[in-house]
Parts: C-alpha cells; structure tokens; sequence
C-alpha cells in the first residue's frame, strides 16, 4: 500500500459500511441457499449469492483504488446516468412483455405454449405490468428525484456511495421480482406479487431511498424546499407505508419461498385496494407530479402558472386520494359504506387533479409557440393532457352505476393504459429528453426529427389502444348483462371473448406502436450520448484560414 | 376497561379524525394563501430555472 502524506487514502465510512454488509448478504444467501430444500427459494438463493458475491468483489477494487469518495462540491450524477439508461432498457423489455401478451390475447391459438409454463399469460401478465410500473416507472422516478432535489436543494446527494445501493438494490429486487414470476413464485396481490423475502429487500432498499433524500433535503443550502421535492416525498414516504403494510405475511418456513398472508376475507381485499389505488396515486401519479412540477417549468424556460396552486394541489391530492381504493370492490362483501366512501373520495379527486393539470398547462402561457417548435415540450403537454383525460375518466367510473358496466371489462384497462402510457410514459420520456443532454454534456439531442417520429408514433398507437378497449369494454359489459325475454342470460363468456378479437388486434398493434417510439427514442439518446461534447469541440484550435466571403 | 367501549374509540377516531385532518389541511391551505408567502414563492418558482446542469455544486 502506497500512503502518501498530502492525501490520506483512508476509505469513506459510507462505503465501508456497504462493503461489510455487502459481504454479510454474500455469506447469509450462501448459507440460506445450503440448507433450503425448497428447489425455487434456492433458485433465487443462487442469483443472490451471484449479485452479492459480484458487488462485494467491485467493492474491494473500488475501495483498495481509492475510488468511491463523495466530493461535496460536485452533483452525484453518474448515479442518474445510470438511472436514465436503466429506464430505458426497463421500458423496452416492460412494453416488449406487454406487446406479447397482448398477442397472446389476440391470437390465444397461436401465442400459446403449453409446453413452456413461464410463458403463460398468468406468469407474463405480472411481468409487464411489474416491467412497466417498477421497473420503469420506479427507475424513472428515483432518476429524476435524485437530480430534481439535488438541483434544488443546491446540494450533492447524501449518503456518499448509499444512493448507488439504492440503485443497484432496486434494480436486484426487479430481477427478483421477474425471475420469480416466470418461476412461478407470486403471493398473488395485484401489483404486489414477489414474495416475503423480496419485499424484505425491497424495504431495506427503500428505507436507504428514503434516508437519502431526507439526508439531502436536511443539508440544502436553499432556505424553501421546492414543491416537486414534496410530491417526490409523499410518494417514497408513502410508498413505504403501503408496501409494509399489505405484505405483511408469514412465511410457511424461513428458507421457503411461499407465505400467506396476515389479512383474510374482506379485510384482505380491502387492505389489497388500499395498496393498489394508492400506488396509482402515489406511485403513478404524485411521484410523476413531481417531475412534472420540476421539468415542464424548466423546459419552458418559464416558472410554474401559480406556486400557490401547486401547494394546495399537494396537501388536496394526499389527502383525498389515500380513501379512493374501495371504488375497486364495488358490489362485494365491503359494507356498502365503505363502498361509498371510496366513491366519494374518488369524485372529490376530479378537483386535486384538474387543478393540477390547469397548473401544468397554463404554465405553458404565453410559450405555446413551443407546441410547434419543440417536440419534447409537446410531449409532457399531451402527458398532462392525458393526466387529466384519465383522472377525469377515473372518478367517472369509480360511480357504483358506471362501475357496474365498467368494472371487470377492458374498459378498466383502456382506463389504466391512457394514465400509464400517456401521462405516466410521456412525462418520463420529457424528463429523459431533457436530462441526457444535461447529464452526457451535450448541447442538444441527436435528433429532434427523431422525437418527432417518437411522439407522433407513440401518439398515435396510445389512441388506437384506448379507443378499441372503449369499443371491447362496453361491448363486453352490455353483453354480460344481456338478457333473453325468458330471462336467462343470452351470451356464454367465451362469446364475448370471442366478440373482441378485432379490438383485441387493435390494442397489440397499439402497443407495438408505443414500443417502436420507445425503441426510436433509445436509439435517438445513444447517439446523443456519443455526440461529440460541446466542450472538447471548442478546444480544438480553430482553422488557420478562413475564406473570404 | 369498562369505559373504552368499541363505539367510544370509533367516535373518538371519526370525529377526532376529521377534525385532525380538516385542521391541517387547513393549515396548508393557509400557508399556501397566506400574502406574505407570496415572496418566498415567488423565488421558489424560480429554482428549476437557474442555469445548473452542470456538475458543479452552486454556493
């Protein structure tokens, strides 16, 4: 070991601290794997003892070359970089699963493989809407909420090498996650189906996320924390709540990969809804409002319409959403009470929403000429446009009358997909736009030619999927409650599978639409990223001569 | 035991509840209102588009 005296090399705690335990996870999986006779709970030991062994092995080298220090004057943003090209890659594979899996809808003759287990629609169904919500969406978020509250709070990330934890964490309960459904391995919640053990990890991940960003906000140097920091808050804070909560479960031993729940009867759905509507709120729809807050004004060039509107719209939308969730267990065991409560909570959302959306747009006053001439500001336009298309649908359907035709049909899912890929895919795909560019050092992108061909595409594949699900959903639902004159019902279910093959079509053909646009735009931020920089462009020495003219 | 009945903790938690929530909603309303606010938020609105993408930390 070479010590020199003007730069003592001794490792950052922060960095020891994630070493030993880095290597502690090694020896627990290597031991749980040993003694497991559970064939898929070793399965996932093995891919354990892989990552741990490999982060332990990067460690030692990062720690013994002196590297992973935390220059307090410099933004963490490698970090970020990482998170956008995560982003990306999730939202091709999520939207990739999504497109087969529709196929498998429309052509469930051709698409289905009895031979392969994991390519059952019931193993991939989870895949994508995991691929797509966590995957993407999550490392979406963490990627912009790290850069937002570090450019606001005029401060680097705290925790020194812990955000990376977050990240690489994150990203080993995603493989968890997605091995274990095509495994077979699911506790069956909608939206929360890895196992005991992986929401354990998922926890300890969060909690880190968590400390993080209240680390970073408790050392900023600005006196106000900006509102998109307080929607960033409300979706970690109370993503933790509902993620402890609804999975709290006994496992059937300590090394098996099965568990059941603590919740049974009622209770159980309720608590499932209480989870599952607020992971739309908070997790589709506070944490993407606060990239709206952040990057719509900053790519305007003009602050947000009204900051006093912003905080109102907060402190409404956490407050009335978290009572939304038994609009989903309408006409079931849940008193009748209850049922109305969620109705009602859900009706009272229109104003949260619609006022938050006004204060997106009205932003845009006296900028709409940036419609025409910038196709990433037309893009988180038409995302808060849908935001506001589908929060106002949403209301609409939670009414017990509405939901009576709506629930169950692919109404609900047409419903889900113009929040998902319009407001939810659209915002991020802005947020990305912008930030490679900032984050690569580059003064522009590659090709807004490109973003053109991303938006127009994408656009275009999010209507014909909402459309045909409106055109199935209803059908479905007026064929279910279609009676004959002497009373017994006139359509067998499978004939109104049969009835939708069309719109069924349609919808994967939308999708893969939406997915093209994703791939355009990978392409179109590679080739920015090797773009030449801006800066090593003006250090070459200019040419001797120039012509005359 | 005798005097925490189930109906005295559910009106306890309804009617506490509603107050409590109502307060602090009211409470945000008010800061978000509040005229003297106004200057704060005002530069606050500002954050998102100083000149900041590089990585160097501003003072």
């Amino acid at each position: 070991m070479n010590h020199s005296i003007t730069e003592p090399d001794r490792a950052p705690l922060d960095a020891v601290l994630l070493y030993v335990l880095t290597g502690l996870l090694a020896l627990g999986a290597i031991f749980a794997t040993a003694f497991s006779d559970d064939r898929l709970f070793r399965f996932h030991g093995y891919l354990l003892i892989g990552a741990f062994i490999l982060a332990f092995a990067l460690l030692t080298v990062a720690l013994s070359s002196g590297r992973l220090r935390s220059p307090q004057e410099r933004y963490a943003d490698g970090v970020i970089r990482a998170g956008v090209i995560a982003t990306m890659f999730w939202a091709v594979v999520g939207l990739l699963v999504g497109v087969v899996i529709a196929a498998q809808l429309a052509w469930p003759n051709i698409m289905y493989f009895p031979e392969h287990g994991w390519l059952n629609f019931g193993r991939l169904r989870p895949l994508h809407t995991s691929g797509v919500i966590f995957a993407f969406g999550g490392n979406a978020l963490i990627a912009t909420s790290f850069y937002v509250v570090q450019r606001t709070s005029k401060a680097r990330l705290a925790g020194g090498v812990w955000p990376w934890f977050v990240f690489w964490g994150y990203q080993l309960f995603i493989v968890l996650a997605a091995t274990g459904y095509l495994a077979g391995i699911t506790q069956s919640r909608e939206y929360a189906e890895p196992e005991w053990y992986i929401d354990l990890w998922l926890t300890v991940v969060w909690v880190a996320y968590l400390l993080v960003f209240l680390g970073t906000l408790w050392k900023r140097k600005e006196p106000h924390i900006y509102v998109a920091n307080w929607f960033y808050l409300a979706f970690i804070v109370t993503i933790a709540l509902l993620h402890v909560i609804n999975n709290l479960a006994m496992p059937v031993g300590a090394l098996h990969h099965r568990s059941y729940s603590l919740f049974a009867g009622v209770q159980d759905a309720l608590t499932q809804w209480w989870y599952g509507h607020n992971a739309v709120g908070f997790f589709l729809t506070a944490g993407f409002l606060g990239m709206m807050y952040y990057f719509v004004p900053k790519r305007a060039e003009r602050p947000v319409y009204s900051y006093r509107l912003s905080i109102v719209h907060f402190w409404s939308l956490i407050f009335i959403y978290i009572w939304a969730g038994p609009h989903h267990l309408h006409y079931t065991a849940l008193p009748q009470w209850a049922q109305t409560l969620g109705m009602t909570f859900s009706i009272m959302l229109w104003m949260p929403s619609w006022g938050g959306m006004i204060n997106g747009l009205m932003t845009l006053s006296g900028a709409w000429d940036k419609l025409r001439t910038d196709p990433v500001i037309r893009m988180m336009v038409v995302a808060i446009a849908f935001y506001g298309m589908s929060t106002f649908e949403g209301p609409l359907m939670s009414i017990r009358a509405v939901n009576s035709l709506s629930h169950y049909t692919d109404w609900t899912i047409g419903h889900v997909h113009s929040g998902a890929l319009g407001w939810v895919g659209f915002i991020s795909f802005g947020a990305m736009y912008c930030m490679v560019p900032w984050l690569w050092k580059k003064d522009r992108l590659y090709s807004n030619q490109l973003v053109e061909w991303h938006f127009w595409i994408a656009t275009t594949g999010i209507l014909l999927y909402i459309c045909a699900m409106w055109v199935s959903g209803i059908m479905e639902g007026l064929m279910w409650r279609e009676y004959t004159p002497q009373g017994f019902l006139a359509n067998a279910f499978v004939e109104t599978v049969a009835a939708k093959h069309v719109e069924n079509v349609i919808r994967m053909l939308g999708g893969l639409m939406y997915l093209t646009g994703a791939l355009i735009m990978s392409y179109n931020l590679w080739r920015t990223v090797r773009l030449p920089s801006p800066v090593s462009a003006a250090a070459t020495p200019a040419p001797a001569l120039i012509p005359a003219e | 035991m005798s005097g925490l009945s189930y109906e005295t903790v559910a009106m306890f938690a309804q009617q506490g509840g509603t107050l409590y929530f109502a307060a602090i909603f009211a409470a945000g309303v008010a800061y978000a209102l509040w005229p003297r606010n106004g200057e704060a938020f005002r530069r606050a609105a500002m954050l998102p588009l100083e000149k900041d993408e590089d990585d160097n930390v501003q003072a």
